[in-house]
């Protein structure tokens, strides 16, 4: 059998001096060519899903490996030829230029002394025209609207040549247009290139649509996980998010769409 | 091109130091004159690798603690040396080395204590503690020296003040060779850690995904340019604005990749120093300036018009 590029197995996780456990009880497995969304309002335990499955913590109970290694015990430069991370927030101190910032993502691929090599170059050449941000090279990246902005970073993660790649909410403050596209990107890259991808995401709609697999998380908890169609159901949705929705299908794919709230609801 | 500017300047500044001077050496008996051979060449030598190493330090620190308007006596280690110094002439401990090694020793326990403020909140080195714990021990240190200034008799006095403003009188091929033994090792661990320095301007989490050992290379930066700025101020005082002013210029010029930001701070810390350091020991001779008050003169207004550049931008 071939290890799968990630695998949480019965994850628990609580942080130090907390009450309550922030994981409990979670698996994920996700091979090549797999795209993998978790889901799940704010507190319910998805970014610290994902400092366990980059092995920034590791979990109290449980396993967590990467290519069938322990997450946490990977050299940090190796990991990142193998898992390539766009996060959520990150800062620029010094002014740089897009081609700049995409070349940092071989840093993994560099030896101590050595120079970027022609293969470098063409790397990142790769990465930009994957991304479509091939004419962005000599902009300066403070100039980027956001959508563009997203796009150069996905491009830095995928310079990295990863076989991982995991977004922590790359859509938000995305307009439709831009956060569609982004999306459009992933899918494609899953398909093209055969990448494996773990994203978090508060967007159920549009994860049921492009994700292969959801994870639903609730209070730290897996409340389902699977197909779109098994996971974001009526049900599922009103329990994790304590709102009442309706489900439509698009494409096969469930589709949830909010309510007002009645009076009686939740009581 | 700007390499071979940099260069030429760098020889143009030692030549200068070299050749001017308060007592004129007719240029036919530059050779083998005395006072360039055994006062100016050392001390020209000595001013080069001093401010080299302060612009790199100045460089490296800058993006440890995410400030780019870090200097490396921010530290805590000026107060430190200052301190060491002040101890020795207070308590007449004789010898050539005796204020070197004293100010050497004063900014190594000011670098411990500045070091262990940084792990207070644990395992990670938190560089913003850094920053804080590095004025409150310097400042620490600035009160006892300045209580033990203020009961030193009036000799003494103006021995320690000239000392904390700075100055490469002290001089000697002994220092020199000194210095260029000891200043390799922190510049190339500085040099090896260019990269992963271009990737923490991003911020620790992203460099660590990119693929840096974030909490070994802040370890190694920090050590590395506090034990440069220690040599520094043991050989020389304190000499501010040299590592804050050069790797701005720098920066402006090769941008903010340190593999070249580097070099060219260590060249630009060197001539700046050479040219200050020229100037202190001429403009008023037969006495001397402390070469601390001339960068501080020269740095200071391109400091202000750097400051109001940054804020702009």
């Amino acid at each position: 059998m071939i290890e799968p590029l990630l695998r949480l197995q019965d994850v628990r996780y609580r942080y130090p001096s907390a009450g309550q456990d922030a994981l409990t009880d979670v698996s994920l497995s996700i091979g090549l060519g797999e795209f993998h969304a978790v889901l799940g309002p704010n507190g319910s335990g998805k970014t610290t899903l994902v400092r366990i499955a980059l092995g920034a913590i590791t979990p109290l109970v449980g396993r967590a490996d990467i290519d069938g290694r322990s997450a946490s015990s990977w050299p940090r430069q190796d990991l990142a030829r193998l898992v390539g991370v766009v996060p959520q927030r990150e800062d620029n101190l010094f002014p740089q230029r897009v081609r700049e910032t995409v070349l940092l993502g071989r840093y993994p691929h560099l030896s101590l002394w050595g120079r970027e090599r022609p293969e470098d170059h063409a790397a990142v050449d790769r990465a930009l025209a994957a991304c479509d941000a091939r004419h962005l090279g000599d902009r300066w990246v403070w100039t980027l609207s956001g959508g563009e902005y997203q796009r150069v970073r996905v491009a830095r993660a995928l310079a990295q040549e990863p076989k991982l790649l995991v977004l922590d909410e790359p859509g938000i403050s995305l307009d439709l247009k831009h956060e569609m596209e982004l999306f459009e990107l992933v899918r494609g890259l899953v398909e093209q290139e055969g990448l494996g991808v773990l994203m978090i995401t508060h967007d159920l709609n549009l994860a049921a649509r492009f994700a292969d697999s959801l994870l639903l998380l609730g209070g730290g908890r897996p409340i389902a996980s699977g197909a779109p169609a098994e996971v974001l159901t009526h049900q599922t949705v009103e329990t994790v998010f304590s709102w009442p929705v309706t489900m439509q299908t698009i494409d096969g794919r469930p589709q949830m769409i909010p309510l007002r709230k009645p009076k009686e609801f939740g009581a | 091109m700007k390499w071979t500017l940099l260069g030429l300047l760098a020889v143009v500044a030692l030549i200068a130091s070299v050749v001017i001077g308060p007592a004129a050496v007719p240029l036919a008996e530059l050779a083998h004159s005395d006072i360039v051979w055994n006062l100016r060449a050392p001390r020209a030598l000595l001013a080069f690798l001093v401010g080299g190493s302060l612009g790199v330090a100045g460089a490296g620190l800058q993006a440890l603690v995410r400030n780019p308007l870090a200097d490396p006596f921010l530290l805590g280690l000026s107060g430190g040396a200052g301190l060491g110094a002040v101890l020795a002439i207070a308590l007449h401990v004789s010898g050539p080395w005796a204020l070197p090694i004293a100010a050497f020793a004063g900014a190594l326990a000011a670098l411990g204590l500045v070091y262990r403020l940084g792990l207070i909140g644990g395992a990670a080195l938190d560089p913003r503690i850094l920053l804080l714990g590095g004025v409150a021990i310097g400042a620490f240190a600035a009160a006892i020296t300045t209580a033990i200034v203020s009961l030193a008799d009036a000799a003494e006095l103006r021995n320690a003040f000239l000392w904390l403003w700075g100055g490469l009188s002290g001089a000697s091929w002994d220092t020199v060779l000194v210095v260029a033994l000891y200043a390799p090792i922190p510049l190339a661990v500085l040099l090896a850690a260019a990269r992963p320095l271009d990737l923490l301007a991003l911020g620790e989490e992203s460099a660590g995904y990119l693929g840096a050992d974030v909490e070994a290379v802040k370890r190694r930066v920090y050590l590395a340019a506090s034990l440069l700025t220690a040599a520094a101020v043991a050989v020389s005082g304190v000499i501010g604005f040299v590592g804050l002013v050069v790797p701005h210029i720098a920066r402006l010029t090769w941008g903010h990749r340190h593999r070249a930001l580097l070099p060219a701070a260590f060249l630009g810390g060197g001539v700046l120093l050479t040219f200050a350091d020229t100037l202190a020991r001429t403009v008023v001779a037969p006495r001397e300036l402390p070469v601390g008050v001339v960068t501080a003169l020269i740095g200071v207004p391109v400091f202000a018009f750097l400051l109001r550049r940054w804020t702009i931008a």
